[in-house]
């Protein structure tokens, strides 16, 4: 089951909020659909969910159209938190599972086992306005994947958790992958997507800038870091050519090179200076490419 | 189950458990009670089994008497001689001997004329028999002064009979347009608070929706145009559950109030035998009315973000049926007024004013069917309307409380192929 989007447009008035966008997300894979503030990516999501008709292009999954018929085999989380606050936990999921096309008895059933899962089942006759930031997101969780959905759309599904809900719902996330859900994963927390996505896309005023494999991406944007620790001062290093960027800290200096080889001229010259405790060729880190992509044009 | 079905449900049921739902129900229920036993509860509170005493102050002894003869047909009320002076009398009232002091003297030309002492003036009620008595009095006093028949004078004072009578075959006898004024009276009220109450019932609910954000989930499974008529259909049940508990209270009260004996206040407002055309009418102008404005309601709702702005948008809809109440009423008079038949027309009115119109008039079927025809044109109109907007609406955020949110609601949910 894949989703893809070919060639989509969508433009309000003279706006146009996504440019000719174009993916491809396989089953069992996680996607990383990232983007600054604004750049198109709740739009892009709407289109998917068949909230908004795009403008331009096909989106297709499966090979066919998205329409209501299908809305039990998809799952959405949405960015902000979107439940009943008056409603108790139990029967706001029962009543959402069965929009989704749950049965009830099937559907109370889940919600145990997911309750339990996440350690929170004291909550399932709470409020949920009664429960705190973390868990209202556990349970907004629990009513995106309750339905077992094949395409599953999270978008900052990590916001508000402390580190070790974060690790639970990661652990969550991987499994329902492993189970042959395709995913396609938004947040603002680099790290997450490196952790969790095999590919990724990276969207800048609604057209993709960055777009593919993590790996293949990080081996093409040829930039790489060293981070380094001496004794002496190293702010000489800034005016090496092929240098371009150079970060001091508190012992060291962490630099951006354009090149690998630019690494080895910086070795030679800190030969001779004194003792250098650490010297470390890095890979570009997604949070390096992704504001040299998106943060370029505010310069 | 169908989806539709699953949301209706979850809108009703989440409402009948509401306390303001409760709260409604006890008090109008209440209140129903209260005003089909309206007459014996007065009656339980006035002191009625208590006869009031009234002083009276003359040197006339022959009016004391006629005028103790006529008080004595009243029940409640019992005239004493005062043989001590004015002075004394009041102060015997004073100190609650008395109820009231009435002061007879000759005035000019020999008639009588007479002061009333009472601790309070306020009630009329007490004074006004004893004034009545002292003007038979009075034309008796003059009367016998000119030598005339006391038979004649009965003559003159009987009422005279005036009986009213409608040439065309067709139109309502007196009788009957009182009956239909007293419906048409309820369901004006009826159709009136429901709209204003339901119709705020819906756009609370698509409001609350959008500001909890869950909208957002709900329009991914189910489509807004659905759940659009489940919310309208959901708080319809709901006012159906209400008006079944609110008709069997006054069923109760009706029947109560009758093995009472006194069917007066029921009579009053028609209630006794009702043309069942007209109960036909009624709930074919309510039901059609509730739906043109639950749907506009519905609309409305989808354009705020924000509960408190619900308001706001709703105050153009509000005006609407409070000017439709207000003509109606105006109408009650003068049901065949060229204003009236005009505005019976438009579809924010024709549910209250077609209706009184039928109720008071005998007016031709097609009229009627056309301005229902008209109705529930605009009914579809402003569904298929509403429908667009809604699902624009239910995707705007921000602040938004004008109705140039229309336009960009239609923009969102614009098909694009």
């Amino acid at each position: 089951m894949t989703l893809r989007l070919e060639k989509v447009t969508k433009k309000f008035g003279s706006f146009t909020a996504v440019d000719d966008l174009s993916l491809e997300i396989p089953e069992k894979q996680i996607f990383g659909f990232l983007g600054a503030n604004g750049a198109g990516k709740t739009t892009t999501f709407r289109m998917v969910l068949g909230l908004l008709d795009q403008t331009k292009g096909e989106i297709s999954w499966n090979g066919g159209d998205i329409g209501y018929d299908q809305s039990h085999l998809i799952g959405y989380l949405p960015e902000e938190r979107g439940l009943y606050p008056k409603l108790k936990v139990q029967e706001q999921l029962v009543y959402l599972a069965k929009l989704r096309g749950m049965k009830k008895s099937e559907a109370v059933q889940q919600i145990e086992s997911w309750l339990e899962r996440f350690k929170v089942p004291e909550y399932k006759n709470k409020k949920v306005e009664e429960l705190s930031k973390g868990n209202q997101q556990k349970i907004q969780f629990i009513s995106a994947v309750l339905h077992k959905p094949k395409l599953l759309i999270l978008d900052e599904p990590f916001s508000g958790l402390d580190p070790v809900n974060v690790e639970m719902l990661k652990k969550a996330v991987i499994d329902l992958k492993e189970s042959g859900t395709s995913i396609v994963f938004s947040s603002h927390r680099m790290e997450h997507v490196e952790e969790l996505c095999e590919s990724l896309c990276i969207l800048h005023h609604g057209s993709p800038v960055v777009h593919g494999k993590l790996k293949e991406i990080k081996k093409s944007f040829g930039k790489k870091n060293v981070k380094v620790i001496a004794d002496f001062d190293l702010a000489f290093l800034e005016s090496i050519p092929g240098v371009t960027k150079y970060k001091p800290l508190g012992d060291g200096c962490e630099i951006q090179i354009e090149s690998e080889e630019i690494a080895q001229r910086i070795f030679e010259e800190l030969q001779g200076k004194g003792f250098v405790r650490k010297f470390d060729l890095e890979e570009p880190t997604l949070n390096d490419i992704f504001i040299e992509k998106v943060g370029a044009s505010y310069e | 189950m169908n989806k539709f079905f699953i949301m209706v449900a979850q809108t009703y049921k989440n409402r009948v458990k509401s306390k303001s739902f409760l709260i409604t129900t006890i008090v109008t229920v209440a209140l129903i009670f209260a005003l089909s036993n309206l007459q014996s509860l007065i009656e339980t509170f006035s002191d009625v089994d208590e006869e009031k005493k009234v002083a009276v102050v003359t040197d006339n002894e022959d009016w004391f008497q006629s005028l103790n003869q006529v008080v004595s047909m009243n029940d409640n009320l019992s005239l004493e001689k005062y043989n001590g002076s004015l002075e004394e009398a009041q102060a015997a009232v004073e100190e609650g001997d008395f109820q009231s002091v009435v002061d007879v003297e000759q005035g000019e030309e020999g008639m009588p004329e007479a002061t009333y002492y009472a601790n309070k003036i306020a009630n009329t009620g007490e004074s006004d028999p004893v004034r009545q008595a002292l003007q038979q009095v009075k034309v008796q006093y003059v009367t016998e002064q000119a030598n005339v028949d006391p038979a004649i004078i009965q003559q003159m004072n009987a009422p005279v009979n005036f009986e009213l009578v409608a040439l065309e075959d067709s139109a309502k006898t007196a009788e009957e347009l009182n009956q239909t004024r007293g419906l048409v009276y309820v369901m004006l009220f009826f159709l009136y608070f429901s709209v204003i109450m339901y119709g705020q019932m819906i756009s609370t609910e698509v409001a609350t929706e959008k500001s909890s954000r869950v909208m957002e989930i709900l329009v991914s499974s189910v489509s807004p145009v659905s759940q659009m008529f489940a919310k309208i259909f959901g708080i319809a049940l709901l006012g159906l559950t209400q008006f079944a508990i609110l008709i069997l209270a006054g069923y109760l009260g009706i029947q109560q109030s009758k093995t009472l004996g006194d069917g007066s206040m029921l009579e009053f407002f028609g209630f006794n035998d009702i043309n069942p055309g007209t109960i036909v009418y009624a709930v074919v102008f309510f039901i059609l009315g509730y739906l043109l404005y639950a749907t506009l309601a519905a609309t409305l709702g989808s354009l705020v973000s924000r509960l408190e702005d619900a308001q706001q948008l709703l105050a153009p809809m509000i005006m609407l049926i409070v000017a439709g109440f207000l003509i109606a009423m105006f109408g009650l008079g003068i049901p065949d007024s060229t204003f009236i038949t005009v505005s019976s027309y438009f579809p924010f009115f024709t549910p209250l004013i077609m209706f009184l119109r039928v109720g008071m008039l005998e007016i031709p079927i097609w009229e009627v069917a056309l301005s229902i025809g008209i109705l529930i044109g605009s009914i579809l109109l402003l569904a298929l309307i509403g429908a667009r907007v809604y699902r624009g609406g239910v995707l705007m955020y921000g602040k938004s409380t004008s109705l140039k949110d229309l336009k960009t609601a239609l923009q969102l949910s614009k098909k694009e192929k």
